[in-house]
């Protein structure tokens, strides 16, 4: 508790000298900064420290404990529950955001001194509004008298899922705040120019990573805990994650323009701000708890509305700043339509428009309801009628883009490069006609395009030496590549899911996709803290081998709940998915069964894309170190 | 030249945001779900016998120039037990009740009544939420007002408190 | 005779199982396709943060049947919808219908597209000057 005060007066410190730093150029103040800011993420992440001790020890003198532990759950999730509620989930939050600054004080050598200035003092002006609401409104720390049992965490949360997917998406959420805190230093220094994106490059790529990973972990945590085969939504929360996560995507294109042809220094200064409005705007949604959604937290409209105002404040001003200080930022270098950077820009453009559907679409209701109290849902239907077209746009145009020449491209020579694509989305759309006869028009588009992409993809290694290829370039080729996998696998399972819900008996022997599932047997098993029933099926395909599946319902006690606990068998082609559901009378269980052809490339293609980053992450920072060795022995 | 106005919308889109959430956050949303039946004639059902001495009731039980209530509920529901005195009073006042009971089994029904009391006219088992559906019901305990014409007046979720009384009977006396 | 047998061996089987079409595909591959697809965008009214195929709510299990039932008697997946939404209202159904009140959210994207491609057009016309 201590800590957190402390910390928050370091980061009123750090602001306030930083506002002094940049008002009167007073150098020796400037070297306190970086010290401060450090200080301020240790103090901040000593908090959280305590306050995972708290769970991990069952101290029921805690509120916060008391309300969402239990003394008898495994450690994992006494672990993991320190994130899994209101309190402590913000205070990851600012640590995460202290730590940002703090990296940020520490690392970062390439950006102009007293922009690194301003970027650390809008960080900690940030991190001083959040310190106060969680002092003020939503202390973690909170004492209760007299409770000597926790009311235990809800079982859906019970996962290992759980304890990884919040903190990555929290890192990806709160590390986008760095690019904003960037975008708004180099504002008011006045220092947009290619060396300040080469800077912030590495910090958006990095919190996009987490994203990306987060984003990939949730959808698959969603896949095989809820139990219906689903892997995406559109749940209000899902597509909460999702924004972020699209404008940075365009954010670190666009700064890839800014930094290696110093164009679009606008659009990018803008990205930036937007990047982390929508990750504090998903927090924000999150944890106010007003969408209704799967993912159900408490709603405290007080706290809300401290939110709402912080949010407000930064995010306002940001934009505010923006259009002010817009006019000083020149536009930078021209192009022609057809390069690589009028491709980005198209990609840009796209990526954004799909951020406006979402937005659009998610918060509409709200809106409909809070102005007219007409009520209205909005899903899938919607999201993939509109995002699915652009989205398919968007990765065709992406496998064209690197293939072009910087500047201006055209003629023979582009439709050279890009016939074999064409030709082999051409051969995927006859195969698919072919072999698998009818289908929804949105899924065989992605499978065409997805083919024509992963050619396009790997096209800019053609004739190269691999060897001598740049990192970010491997990085960029195999991110690419990843969204053809991942975009394959949501079609292929779409288009050629096969499903069956029978009501069976012990011996009874059903068929789904290649397989034969004979039901074997049904057995309580006794769990760490729930009851389980488990039945045993043997799936057998033609070939003569078979397996095991052993799906079951778990019954927890505190609190009362049954989940469910698919079994799924994973082959290279595709999943085998076994949920055990209602039992009937006469012994009869009804067992529902999905074969999922190619549906782990959607997470396949989640990790690759995220992979491509790290490499391009790895690749940039070894670049930029080197341009400063080259800098100081020519200054020598 | 650039339009410096363009660059204001951004500021403008985020007001707007900030501001639905505002208004969302402080009415919030009503997640109750009302039927769409109000003021409609009531639909089609058929609710057999759930007692041995008790007829079961259907849609061509409320056309014949008397209002009553419709009542929704369950054996196995908590604030259904907490309705039925109210249901009671209701009753001696001379309102006629007919129950549907959702999800329920006769004798869990019969232990029921024989620890809470029957203020019911008629009581149908619902099967498979069928009249639950047609009503457009999402819950127990809720009670349609429905006129001697067979229109529904009116739909009360929830409990049904001594509070309510006299509103369900001006409705039931306008209607 | 074989066909008597088939016959009468249909029969046991049903009761024994019993037909219920909450949890239960329909025979039809087709109508089961259609039934699925339409419960995936039917909202659940008692969890509210699900569609009906993926809720354990007894009343969700009640409109799964409901919805295979009537697309097994040849209803279309947008009258089954349809005939919810005059129960329920426009809530219960996760595909907005095209009319006044949603109009801003149907137009919202195609204004965004619009936006999008006046920035790019703009961005090139102005350096041919």
């Amino acid at each position: 508790m201590a800590a957190l005060w402390i910390a928050a007066s370091l980061a009123f410190l750090q602001f306030a000298l930083g506002v002094v730093v940049l008002r009167q150029n007073r150098e020796d103040l400037a070297r306190t900064i970086a010290p401060l800011a450090v200080a301020q993420a240790a103090l901040c992440g000593l908090a959280f420290l305590v306050l995972m001790l708290l769970f991990l020890r069952s101290d029921m003198s805690v509120l916060l404990v008391a309300t969402n532990s239990h003394s008898e759950k495994p450690w994992l999730y006494k672990f993991a529950g320190t994130w899994g509620n209101h309190e402590g989930s913000m205070l990851l939050w600012v640590a995460i955001l202290g730590v940002a600054g703090a990296t940020v004080a520490l690392f970062e050598r390439a950006l102009r001194a007293d922009t690194k200035i301003a970027t650390l003092t809008v960080q900690a002006a940030i991190s001083l509004g959040f310190y106060v609401f969680l002092l003020v409104a939503s202390n973690p720390f909170a004492r209760i008298a007299g409770v000597t049992e926790g009311q235990g965490l809800n079982p859906l949360l019970q996962d290992p899922g759980l304890a990884f997917h919040p903190p990555t998406l929290y890192i990806g959420y709160v590390g986008m705040s760095a690019a904003f805190s960037f975008a708004i230093g180099a504002l008011i220094t006045r220092d947009v120019t290619p060396s300040f994106a080469r800077a912030m490059r590495p910090w958006i790529l990095g919190a996009w990573i987490f994203l990306t990973i987060g984003i990939t972990a949730g959808s698959y945590w969603a896949y095989y805990e809820l139990g219906w085969g689903g892997w995406w939504f559109w749940d209000p929360v899902e597509n909460a994650s999702l924004m972020p996560w699209l404008a940075a995507t365009a954010l670190f294109h666009s700064v890839t323009v800014l930094a290696t042809r110093d164009a679009l220094r606008t659009w990018t200064i803008m990205l930036s701000c937007v990047a982390f409005s929508m990750s504090m705007v998903g927090t924000f949604l999150v944890r106010s708890g007003i969408l209704t959604s799967v993912h159900s937290f408490a709603v405290d409209p007080k706290r809300g509305i401290f939110i709402l105002g912080l949010l407000a404040i930064y995010i306002c001003g940001a934009l505010a700043l923006f259009a002010l200080r817009v006019g000083t930022i020149s536009e930078g270098k021209r192009f022609e339509p057809v390069s690589r950077e009028g491709l980005l820009v198209i990609n840009n453009l796209l990526l954004s428009v799909i951020l406006v559907v979402v937005m659009v679409g998610t918060l509409y209701p709200l809106a409909l309801e809070a102005f007219t109290g007409q009520k209205i849902s909005v899903g899938a239907p919607f999201f993939n009628a509109t995002t699915g077209p652009l989205a398919l746009a968007l990765v065709a145009f992406m496998a064209v883009g690197p293939l072009l020449r910087w500047r201006h491209d055209g003629g023979r020579d582009l439709i050279g490069k890009l016939a074999i694509p064409l030709l082999v989305s051409v051969i995927t759309l006859g195969a698919v006609y072919f072999f698998a006869g009818k289908a929804a028009l949105l899924p065989v588009m992605g499978l065409v395009v997805a083919a024509g992409v992963a050619v396009g993809s790997v096209a800019p290694l053609w004739k190269r030496n691999l060897a001598r290829t740049p990192l970010f370039t491997w990085g960029m080729v195999i991110a690419h590549l990843g969204c053809a996998v991942s975009i394959a696998g949501m079609a292929a399972d779409s288009a050629f899911m096969k499903e069956a819900l029978v009501p069976m008996r012990v011996g009874d022997t059903r068929s789904i996709g290649d397989f034969r599932v004979t039901f074997e047997d049904v057995a309580q098993v006794p769990g760490p803290n729930y009851d389980a029933l488990q039945a045993t099926l043997r799936a057998e395909r033609s070939n003569g081998d078979s397996w095991a599946l052993k799906p079951a319902l778990h019954r927890f006690s505190t609190p009362a709940m049954v989940t469910n606990e698919a079994a799924i068998r994973t082959f290279w082609n595709g999943q085998l998915y076994v949920v055990v559901g209602d039992e009937r009378p006469g012994n009869v269980w009804v067992i529902r069964m999905w074969w999922k052809p190619f549906v782990t490339l959607i997470w396949a293609g989640g990790l690759m894309i995220a992979g491509g980053g790290f490499l391009s992450l790895i690749g940039r920072v070894q670049r930029n170190a080197a341009g400063r060795k080259a800098k100081r022995l020519s200054a020598a | 030249m650039k339009r410096s106005w363009v660059f204001w919308l951004p500021v403008a889109a985020s007001i707007a945001m900030f501001a639905t959430f505002f208004v969302a956050l402080v009415r919030p949303a009503d997640r109750t779900i009302v039927s769409q039946l109000v003021g409609q004639p009531l639909p089609a059902f058929d609710a057999p016998a759930a007692m041995p001495d008790q007829a079961g009731t259907s849609s061509r039980d409320y056309a014949d120039g008397k209002p009553r209530l419709l009542n929704v509920f369950a054996s196995w529901c908590g604030p259904c037990v907490a309705e039925i005195p109210v249901l009671l009073q209701l009753q001696a006042m001379g309102v006629e009740i007919n129950g549907v009971a959702i999800h329920d089994k006769p004798e869990d029904l019969a232990r029921f009544f024989a620890e809470n009391g029957n203020p019911y006219a008629r009581v149908g088992l619902d099967q498979g939420g069928r009249a639950q559906i047609a009503f457009g019901s999402a819950g127990v305990p809720e009670t349609f007002i429905i006129d001697g014409k067979g229109r529904v007046v009116d739909q009360h979720i929830g409990v049904i408190t001594e509070a309510d009384i006299p509103d369900i009977l001006a409705k039931l006396k306008g209607s | 005779m074989r066909r008597f047998l088939i016959a009468a061996t249909l029969c046991l089987a049903q009761p024994v199982l019993g037909q219920d079409y909450a949890e239960e595909s329909l025979p039809d591959v087709n109508q089961e396709a259609q039934a699925v697809a339409l419960m995936d965008t039917l909202r659940c009214v008692v969890c509210q943060g699900q569609p009906i195929s993926g809720s354990n709510a007894d009343l969700a299990r009640d409109m799964r049947r409901l919805v295979r039932e009537r697309i097994a008697a040849g209803e279309s997946p947008e009258t089954v919808r349809a005939w919810l939404v005059s129960r329920y209202g426009q809530w219960v159904s996760l595909k907005p219908e095209v009319n006044e009140l949603t109009a801003p959210l149907w137009l919202i994207p195609i204004i965004a597209m619009g936006g999008a491609a006046l920035l790019y057009s703009r961005r090139f016309k102005r350096k041919k000057k």
